[in-house]
């Protein structure tokens, strides 16, 4: 697998998929520069972005923010409630999921009221969250776990009762007791569903979350999260801010998926075949 | 060897099987017989949907029957007051499609058997899927995923794992299906190989005519949809059977009979489509 030929485009584009990353992002920002730029240089919107702060403010509203203490506590902030309702999540979403695709009592009792509440946007349930959950924290965390929680078992379900029925007969056949058919092949055979519940779960909560806190005011501790903080940028009329509190989020929600993807990669060696 | 005394002596009496008894009622397997002696290869032929895979099902406990009863050796596996047989290591499949588990290394998917049956520690297990899957010629693929090793490979795998279990009777559903000509005459060889070496009872669905008179002692022609026994050929061509074999006269003319038969049903089968169609 090592010994690919390089083509002249690879050379080009350079070896590895870093390199390709670094320059396509290098590119996009040139890009980003020139539009943001245009009706200072040339009098014409070109891109119609002329409003948009350029890269090169936003990196200095970024080394502005890099030291102070409440961005991290933001990022702090949010990645905390990020991990906890999608932890709790994972935790409640598998065991779930994957009782609704062996049990059929177990999935005519609880799948027809999840399924009336899974269609339910999660940010719908913010103002009620906010009423009953006695602190913003928790009604964040609630709502978070309400994100990933739906996506997760919904991937449980479906990925369990996709597993070819000749691998359960399989088994059976070879004297597989129910522990062995549930820990050996049913649970291996949904992990890659599970993961990909889990890379979709983990999106949705980000989004919930930034939603969560520009909604209730972020909480009441040093850092109200990075929804707070562009909303108090916008607030305060800062749009550069605003960029590097979106930037800030990208980078963790990259980080985020990143963390699932190595996971999945350790978990499933059978799936590193591409 | 004494041929009479050998284990793996299937059965099948009066069998029918109708799905869905309440609604639709569809027959699959009507009144349908045969004896396979122990340590025969029993080929079965017949158009695609006609219910075979129905008659495995039933033999390997997958499926209950409506009529009749199923014996190996003399003991019951399933009947009228038993209307499905146990799933059971005496009966191994090698499934249409494979089944290989995707997240085992082909080592510890032959060792899984012995495993979960506790008839050998793990290591020990391991140990002998090791030692087996050598012999079968895959001594160098036994850490590969199944997804890593071509369908071949894949496939003697299969039977590999099916035979660490020391079964009475090997089922097969068109293994070889979907294979091009040369891997499949490969499968053959080492089908047969294995067969010689192990003598297990042979349950053998195919379409495919010449690989039935190839690898089978018997080839069993069932009729379309219901599934009955319509004509049973012997192949008496000696064994051990090279590729030369299959230019013989003998093998010739074994042919042309099988395919008369066939044919006729395959005909009736196409005609019962168009007229579900129409």
């Amino acid at each position: 697998m090592a010994n690919t030929k390089k083509t002249v485009l690879a050379s080009l584009l350079g070896e590895t998929t870093l390199v390709r990353g670094i320059s396509s992002i290098l590119i996009f920002l040139v890009i980003w520069q020139i539009g943001a730029l245009c009706d200072d240089w040339f009098g014409v919107d070109i891109l119609g972005i002329g409003l948009v702060p350029p890269p090169t403010d936003v990196f200095i509203a970024f080394l502005d923010v890099i030291p102070k203490v409440g961005y991290w506590q933001s990022w702090v902030a949010s990645f905390s409630r990020v991990l906890t309702g999608f932890i709790v999540a994972m935790i409640i979403g598998i065991p779930f999921g994957l009782l609704l695709a062996v049990n059929r009592y177990f999935r005519g009792v609880f799948f027809p009221p999840f399924e009336i509440l899974r269609p339910i946007p999660p940010l719908a349930w913010v103002p009620a969250s906010l009423i009953f959950w006695p602190t913003n924290e928790m009604s964040i965390a609630f709502v978070t776990f309400l994100g990933a929680f739906f996506t997760i078992v919904i991937n449980v379900l479906g990925g369990a009762r996709a597993i070819n029925i000749s691998y359960l007969r399989a088994a059976q056949s070879m004297g597989a007791s129910q522990f062995d058919l549930f820990w050996k092949i049913i649970l291996p055979g949904t992990l890659p569903s599970i993961f990909t519940g889990a890379a979709v779960g983990m999106g949705i909560t980000w989004e919930v979350v930034l939603a969560a806190e520009m909604i209730s005011g972020g909480g009441t501790q040093g850092g109200g999260g990075l929804g707070f903080f562009i909303w108090s940028s916008y607030m305060g009329g800062s749009l550069e801010q605003i960029v590097v509190g979106m930037i800030s989020i990208g980078i963790a929600g990259y980080l985020s998926s990143s963390a699932i993807r190595k996971i999945g990669y350790l978990l499933m060696p059978w799936k590193r075949l591409f | 060897m004494e041929m009479l005394e050998r284990p793996g002596a299937l059965s099948i009496k009066n069998v029918t099987k109708v799905y869905d008894p309440e609604g639709v009622n569809v027959k699959a397997v009507d009144n349908c017989s045969m004896e396979i002696a122990g340590g025969e290869v029993c080929m079965i032929v017949g158009p695609s949907g006609c219910g075979k895979t129905t008659l495995l099902n039933a033999i390997a406990g997958f499926h209950s029957i409506t009529e009749g009863s199923i014996h190996l050796d003399n003991q019951l596996l399933c009947g009228p007051e038993k209307p499905i047989a146990p799933q059971g290591a005496d009966r191994m499949v090698v499934f249409q499609h494979g089944a290989l588990f995707p997240w085992k290394t082909l080592q510890e998917n032959v060792a899984y058997g012995p495993t979960v049956q506790k008839t050998l520690g793990a290591k020990e297990a391991m140990n002998k899927a090791g030692d087996m899957l050598a012999e079968a010629g895959l001594g160098n693929f036994v850490t590969r995923y199944p997804g890593e090793v071509s369908s071949g490979m894949a496939r003697r795998a299969e039977i590999v794992r099916a035979l660490i279990n020391d079964p009475k009777v090997l089922l097969l559903d068109e293994p070889y299906r979907a294979m091009d000509a040369l891997t499949k005459q490969i499968m053959h060889e080492a089908l047969l190989e294995t067969y010689d070496r192990t003598g297990v009872t042979i349950f053998f669905i195919t379409h495919d005519l010449e690989e039935a008179i190839f690898l089978g002692d018997k080839v069993h022609i069932v009729t379309t949809r219901p599934c009955q026994l319509k004509k049973t050929v012997e192949v008496k061509i000696p064994r051990p059977r090279s590729y030369e074999t299959q230019s013989s006269e003998d093998f010739r003319k074994l042919l042309v009979e099988v395919n008369e038969a066939v044919h006729e049903e395959a005909v009736k089968a196409f005609q019962a489509g168009e007229r579900e169609l129409a």
